[in-house]
């Protein structure tokens, strides 16, 4: 990324992160939940970060905020690409939806709430997308033990044959 | 069939928005839909009025799979993601697990990994053209296709062993160098390309049947791309110009000399014409690095990852030691988290890794351009008649391996 690129992202977004990094030459920005919305119009509006490639988390058991959402977004103009992180706590696994700022951030804010059980507020529609309706459980969870077997279907009874 | 068995999806909808309108339900085993999705879809006549794409029929647990596995064994799984193309997502995950070993492959690896790159991205988009015209109705242009993706199947089977699922990359390199007399048959393929690929133009560019059925159907703006995170052939044919190859270079894309392809309008026909059109960039690609690759080793000399010769292994203790520890524990990738993004053949295909050190993945997650596109399908099925939602559905060419993970 072009220096005076990211002098420009680290003014632009400065008041509102609490931590600026650069990992593999990836801009990382971490801020509060409470801030991402903000943070996020910003990048899109005055930086023309307009192409949202993903949002997925990560699970850290046993800390305080357990979970790292990440979000990734690529410039078409610019062509650079950038990180944003966010923790969340396991009691409140809740942050702002980007729905209304970008329309690709509706169907991959629904894998990540299948998986990780993370709530996008201001997201119309949750409903499983990978999983289906009825499953218990979020599995990328570090707690969900990869072969838990759910009640996929129910099991015919001789009665209930075709 | 017993009536308690309940439906696995709830559609957005359950009644029309107006009066007489229709709701059928369409898959997700269809037989005029390649690949497992369901839509339901709100009609009014035969036209589409709303549709509710749902994927993951597919879906197993891959990213929760490769949290168990050492970092070496995750590159079979990865072949199954886009399995027509399976070598762009092994070389986009040896990249990404490389960035954190702070690892530089070799040229010649670079080399081999671009050809090889190229030459799956051919593959792929005779997939998805062929299964496109087949669709609707062009059986010859699909034969045709389909036979010169099995000279390429049977060709990349004589170098990996596998026709499809490949498991050729490896972290620090590649599984073994060219057999011989490999280049050689590759320019035989390359010609046999042009005469195959020729027929399907002189069949199917100007023809009326196939230009009524995909001209201004399924019409994407860049604006509304670009929003619903489309990517690849099918944000370029709505005019731009984005190419990773050529916006961020990888592997030796920043040498090669090659054109980004694009379309006028975003339609189902510019979509085709992309397709078509960046093979043909694949091939003269693949021609210039044929001259460029030069002898020299494949994989790097780095024991932390990279599995000492096996005549080694079998007369000296240490290189014993480190393949033991090698594939039992799995290569320690210092911790980190990175997100490596690759061209392939649907778009860009991130993968973003999270190591904590151990000899197995924290976290590996695949930006799939598959399950993104279907997130925008809707707005290329709306509007359009019902007819046209086959040929729509296989010009974004949905894979489920990689939509559903």
């Amino acid at each position: 990324m072009a220096p005076e690129l990211l002098q420009r992202v680290r003014d632009a977004v400065a008041p509102l992160v609490e931590r600026f990094d650069l990992s593999h030459g990836m801009p990382v920005l971490t801020v509060a939940p409470g801030r991402l919305l903000e943070t996020v119009r910003r990048l899109k509006e005055d930086l023309r970060f307009d192409l949202f490639l993903d949002v997925t988390a990560v699970d850290w058991p046993g800390e305080e905020q357990r979970f790292e959402v990440v979000y990734h977004f690529y410039s078409t103009q610019h062509r650079v690409r950038l990180r944003v992180k966010t923790r969340v706590a396991e009691g409140e696994p809740l942050v702002d939806s980007l729905v209304p700022l970008y329309g690709s951030a509706g169907y991959t804010e629904r894998e990540c709430h299948d998986m990780f059980g993370i709530g996008f507020r201001g997201n119309p529609d949750l409903r499983p997308v990978l999983l289906y309706e009825g499953f218990v459980g979020h599995p990328l969870r570090k707690d969900y033990p990869k072969d838990r077997e759910q009640p996929l279907v129910p099991t015919r009874t001789r009665e209930g044959q075709l | 069939m017993s009536a308690q068995l309940p439906s696995p999806v709830r559609p957005a909808f359950e009644s029309g928005s107006r009066e007489g309108a229709l709701i059928v339900n369409i898959g997700p085993s269809h037989p005029a839909t390649h690949g497992t999705v369901q839509i339901i879809a709100e009609l009014d006549g035969e036209k589409v009025v709303r549709a509710d794409v749902h994927c993951g029929y597919l879906h197993r647990g891959f990213e929760k799979e490769c949290e168990c596995h050492t970092w070496h064994n995750v590159i079979p799984y990865v072949d199954r993601l886009n399995y027509s193309s399976p070598l762009l997502n092994e070389f986009a995950y040896c990249e990404a697990v490389e960035t954190l070993l702070g690892i530089e492959i070799t040229p010649r690896c670079r080399y081999l990994r671009t050809l090889l790159a190229e030459y799956s991205r051919i593959a792929d988009h005779l997939t998805c053209v062929a299964a496109l015209l087949m669709e609707m109705g062009a059986m010859t242009a699909f034969l045709y296709l389909v036979t010169l993706r099995d000279f390429i199947y049977e060709h990349t089977a004589a170098l990996t062993g596998a026709r499809v699922t490949h498991t050729y990359g490896r972290i620090g390199g590649l599984a073994r160098d060219l057999p011989d007399g490999w280049l050689e048959r590759l320019e035989e393929i390359l010609d046999e390309y042009e005469v195959y690929v020729g027929r399907i133009h002189g069949l199917m560019d100007r023809n009326r049947i196939f230009i009524d059925r995909t001209r201004d159907v399924g019409v994407l703006s860049p604006e509304e791309a670009i929003h619903w995170g489309f990517t690849g052939p099918v944000l370029r044919s709505t005019g731009l110009a984005r190419d990773l190859r050529k916006d961020t270079p990888y592997l030796a894309y920043g040498e090669l000399d090659f054109e980004v392809p694009v379309g006028i309008k975003g339609d189902n026909y510019d979509r085709y014409y992309v397709r078509m059109r960046e093979m043909d960039e694949s091939v003269h690609m693949i021609r210039q690095l044929m001259e460029r690759l030069a002898p020299g080793p494949v994989n790097v000399d780095d024991r932390r990852c990279v599995l000492p010769e096996k005549p080694l292994v079998y007369s000296e203790i240490e290189s014993l030691i480190n393949h033991f520890k090698l594939i039992t524990e799995g290569p320690r990738v210092p911790a980190g988290e990175v997100y490596v993004a690759h061209e392939a053949a649907n778009g860009e295909l991130g993968f973003y890794v999270v190591s904590t050190g151990e000899g197995t993945p924290y976290r590996v997650h695949v930006r799939g351009p598959s399950f993104v596109h279907m997130g925008g399908l809707h707005r290329m099925l709306e509007g359009y008649q019902l007819a046209d939602l086959v040929p729509t559905f296989g010009s974004v060419n949905m894979v489920g391996g990689e939509c559903d993970r």
